[in-house]
């Protein structure tokens, strides 16, 4: 294999240039200079999520989320927005599937009192009433507004056929319109009081501030936060492989294009078959301008707009589908295109220049992914996140290249298996 | 870290614009052309657009497909972009690279194909973007409310063109505007990244000093009438959920009202990074947001303003909350333009505003595309110094700039003011 190796290793984020400081009440610290410019990016997760709600409350995670910056023990609604928007700030906190995840992008000078409100925010808010209605009647909004876009729908059907009902990944983490409505204020602080804990979680702190002291003004906002006593959390549940094959179908009248997602649950992020499906999915819908999907089902037949594939990172079996969005009489010829691409993924073996092509893709842009405080903020906390060893993105070159021809077939002759997945459409009707 | 920005002129016209910025191992390349919907007349509509797709279709020494090959497989990430004002082309890639897409673009200045058949594969590929924006109530309105809001300039056609136009253009109009408006002198390059300056500047002179300067291009001489009184228009389509959307003329980018329309914005809409890249930051204190959606009648609210060579448009856009009443939701928006007029901002709100855009600016240095975007997009619409001058330009902005720009531009009488009604069962 004569492709070069394009990327640097020394240049990643890795053991040596990470901080890391573990603290009593579970929570890992981590911070990583960078004085490029006067900015900081701190991102944290904590693990609580859907997963922890009742499928008939789906949505309540990620409401509760939503709420927390709308009035703490110490800080108005008002207080918080001031304190973040008048120094041009932005701070997010949003509710995921297994984790909740919270952002901080400020100058540097700014960090240490907006890190003292981020910490209130998390450990003591106070979902006043008022709010807790606002932001739900807004949530229904947002839902109702779901239900006539495409893209969304047919996501929420793949989803809704490729995972079973007990599975997280079932339901969204925004909910439906019938689960939210019901929310309660009771239901909202009773669930905050069981669940959100620091243990197991992360905060990392990429930016203008030297590492040390980044680790003790963390270690200082969140050192006193408590675990709830007696918190356990189920496993996440597997699917079991492969799955039956089925069709669905969500009308949305009146619209001009049809949306596809066609795939199945795959395996977790740590699975040694990750990085081989990772390079498969580059070479099927990512490469280029979208690999061999846009190659076929854009550039020769002129289908869509966009067809892509994408395999989502996951400590559960990751979902791993193409979508695409095509004229509504074009649905069946497009499905046919992306099986076909699929199958020839497990049947054949890729070619050596597609293949080093791909691994050079893969590697050669992680400097790019890495070159903002954000970027080298999230990458820490995901292998933070999912376990992975803080030395992963130092590895990850050499690991893609590892990769093989044969690696590649089968691991998309396992998982995409386009006569036993799920095919989601949603559009008008008529077609 | 090197500040200096290395501007230079090649004798076909090119400018060129080179910043060293050591951070990261990576290079950022844009080729910017002073094209975009701006240069359309009605019949070929979207156009710009079209070409723009058809620069990946292939040269002779960069067949179909071998420019994302190429770029992809060294680790770079590329794509294009066509608005009102420009359509510009760029590759970021580990900096030892970067030479690649100096070529790419050198060569397909000049010599893109336009191969018929490659025309008519791309006509559906461009029907199917425009009709997954048509999925979206949000641009149907917005494209009538921007139709009705200018009478004749043409940014009053979206930048995806009209689907007559779409599907009636042939590959000679494309292949007209392509050598019309692809030139050196038409074009600024820019590159900012991990490398040496000078040589840099050499290497474009080695890539594009060859090319011929071209002809000058047409230009773009209508003036949008004077607006006589308030505009209306309803948009019916599919869904649940009504919106709103207000637009008012805007300065264009090099008057000085624009910067005081920056801040007015800033107050009224929320902190913006006035580019066409990357989320805006939270704007819950924002006096709009307060209004609408702290008071209970709207789910969300945006404001936007953007840069452009031309007076273009300010626009509101509200969804509301089901219950909502419509009109009281409108006399929220006018009420809050109104104080803009009545009183002059605090001086508190003004301090937040430019602290804010300092902060947005801030964050733009992290990374070498955002770098080389300012760059090229501020040389486009107005110049270089535009963008060195931004901050300056918005600390010398004063509390009464900001109330005489909301009299001169928000009047009634300024305003078009869309509805987009939901229709359960809208027929086609």
């Amino acid at each position: 294999m004569d492709a070069p190796v394009p990327v640097d290793v020394r240049t990643l984020p890795g053991p040596e240039t990470i901080a890391l400081r573990q603290l009593p009440n579970g929570l890992t610290l981590l911070a990583r200079e960078n004085f490029a410019s006067p900015a900081v990016f701190v991102a944290g997760f904590i693990r609580v999520g859907s997963q922890d709600e009742a499928p008939e409350q789906a949505g309540l995670a990620s409401l509760v989320a939503s709420l927390l910056t709308r009035g703490t023990r110490s800080f108005t609604y008002e207080e918080i927005n001031e304190r973040v928007e008048s120094v041009g700030a932005s701070l997010r906190v949003s509710g995921g599937t297994h984790t909740t995840t919270f952002t901080l992008k400020s100058l540097a000078e700014d960090a240490p009192p907006l890190l003292e409100l981020l910490a209130d925010i998390l450990r003591a808010p106070t979902f006043p009433d008022e709010h807790v209605q606002r932001v739900k009647r807004q949530r229904l909004t947002v839902l109702k507004e779901r239900e006539h876009n495409t893209q969304a729908m047919a996501m929420l059907a793949f989803y809704e056929h490729a995972y079973p009902p007990e599975h997280p990944y079932h339901r969204p983490t925004s909910g439906h319109v019938s689960t939210v409505e019901p929310l309660t204020r009771d239901d909202m602080v009773r669930f905050f009081e069981t669940h959100y804990e620091p243990c197991g979680g992360a905060v990392v702190l990429v930016g203008a501030m030297p590492a040390d002291e980044a680790l003790d003004v963390l270690e200082r906002t969140f050192g006193e936060w408590e675990n709830r006593p007696g918190r356990t959390r189920p496993p996440v549940p597997q699917v079991a492989l492969p799955l039956a094959p089925d069709e669905v179908f969500r009308p949305v009248p009146d619209k001009s294009q049809s949306d596809i997602v066609l795939g199945a649950p795959a395996m977790p992020v740590k699975h040694p078959d990750y990085l081989p499906a990772v390079v498969a999915n580059s070479i099927l819908g990512v490469f280029g301008l979208m690999g061999r999907l846009g190659e076929s089902v854009r550039d020769e037949e002129g289908l869509a707009y966009y067809a892509r594939s994408v395999l989502q990172r996951s400590p559960s079996n990751s979902p791993w589908y193409a979508v695409a969005g095509v004229a509504p009489d074009q649905v069946e010829r497009a499905v046919e295109l992306i099986r076909g691409e699929m199958r020839r993924l497990g049947d054949e073996l890729v070619p050596d220049d597609e293949l080093d092509d791909n691994k050079s893709f893969i590697v050669g842009s992680l400097p790019l992914r890495l070159e903002t405080n954000e970027g080298v903020a999230m990458a820490i906390l995901d292998m933070v996140r999912y376990d992975l060893g803080l030395d992963y993105v130092q590895r990850f070159p050499e690991r893609v290249f590892e990769v093989d021809a044969e690696a590649v077939r089968r691991v998309a002759a396992t998982y995409l298996r386009p006569d036993a997945c799920v095919v989601a459409v949603s559009g008008p009707p008529e077609a | 870290m090197e500040d200096r920005i290395r501007d230079v002129r090649l004798d076909n016209g090119l400018r060129v614009l080179v910043k060293e910025m050591h951070t990261a191992p990576v290079a950022s390349f844009w080729l910017w052309y002073r094209v975009g919907s701006r240069n359309e007349v009605q019949g070929i509509t979207g156009i710009s657009h079209w070409v723009e797709h058809m620069m990946f279709k292939g040269t002779e020494r960069f067949p179909k497909g071998a420019i994302d090959r190429e770029i992809a497989r060294l680790g770079g990430t590329f794509n294009a972009m066509t608005w009102l004002d420009f359509t510009a082309y760029y590759a970021t890639l580990p900096a030892q690279h970067i030479s690649l897409a100096l070529e790419i673009e050198a060569d397909r200045m000049v010599n893109s194909r336009f191969d018929p058949d490659e025309v008519e594969a791309e006509r559906t590929v461009i029907l199917s973007e425009r009709h997954m924006y048509e999925n979206y109530p949000t641009f149907l309105l917005s494209e009538q409310v921007t139709a009705v809001a200018l009478l004749v300039h043409p940014y009053r056609h979206e930048t995806i063109g009209w689907e007559s136009d779409l599907r009636t253009m042939t590959r000679d109009d494309l292949y007209r505007h392509y050598r019309t408006y692809y030139t050196p002198s038409n074009a600024t390059a820019v590159a900012v990244g991990d490398f040496d300056g000078e040589a840099m500047i050499d290497r474009i002179v080695q890539a594009f000093g060859h090319l011929p300067p071209g002809p000058p291009v047409p230009p773009v001489r209508v003036q949008e009438p004077p607006q006589r009184g308030e505009r209306r228009v309803t948009v019916t389509g599919p869904g649940s959920t009504r919106y709103l959307e207000v637009a008012y003329r805007a300065p264009a980018a090099t008057e000085d009202d624009w910067f005081a329309f920056a801040v007015l914005d800033t107050v009224l809409g929320g902190a913006k990074a006035f580019s066409t890249r990357g989320p805006s930051p939270n704007a819950r204190t924002s006096r709009l947001y307060r209004a609408l959606v702290d008071g209970g009648l709207a789910a969300n609210v945006g404001t936007f303003l953007m840069p452009t060579l031309d007076p273009y448009l300010y626009t509101i856009t509200v969804t509301l909350l089901p219950n909502s009443d419509p009109e009281e939701v409108e006399g929220v928006v006018f009420d809050e333009i109104r104080r803009l007029q009545r009183e002059p901002i605090s001086a508190a709100e003004l301090e937040k505003a430019q602290k804010q855009v300092r902060a947005q600016f801030a964050f733009s240095a992290e990374s070498v595309s955002s770098q080389a975007y300012w760059l090229g997009f501020s040389s486009t619409i107005a110049d270089v110094d535009w963008f060195l001058d931004f901050l300056g330009r918005v600390e010398r902005v004063t509390e009464a700039d900001v109330q005489r720009v909301a009299e001169r531009y928000l009047a009634p009488s300024q305003r078009t003011v869309g509805w987009y009604e939901p229709q359960v069962n809208a027929g086609k």
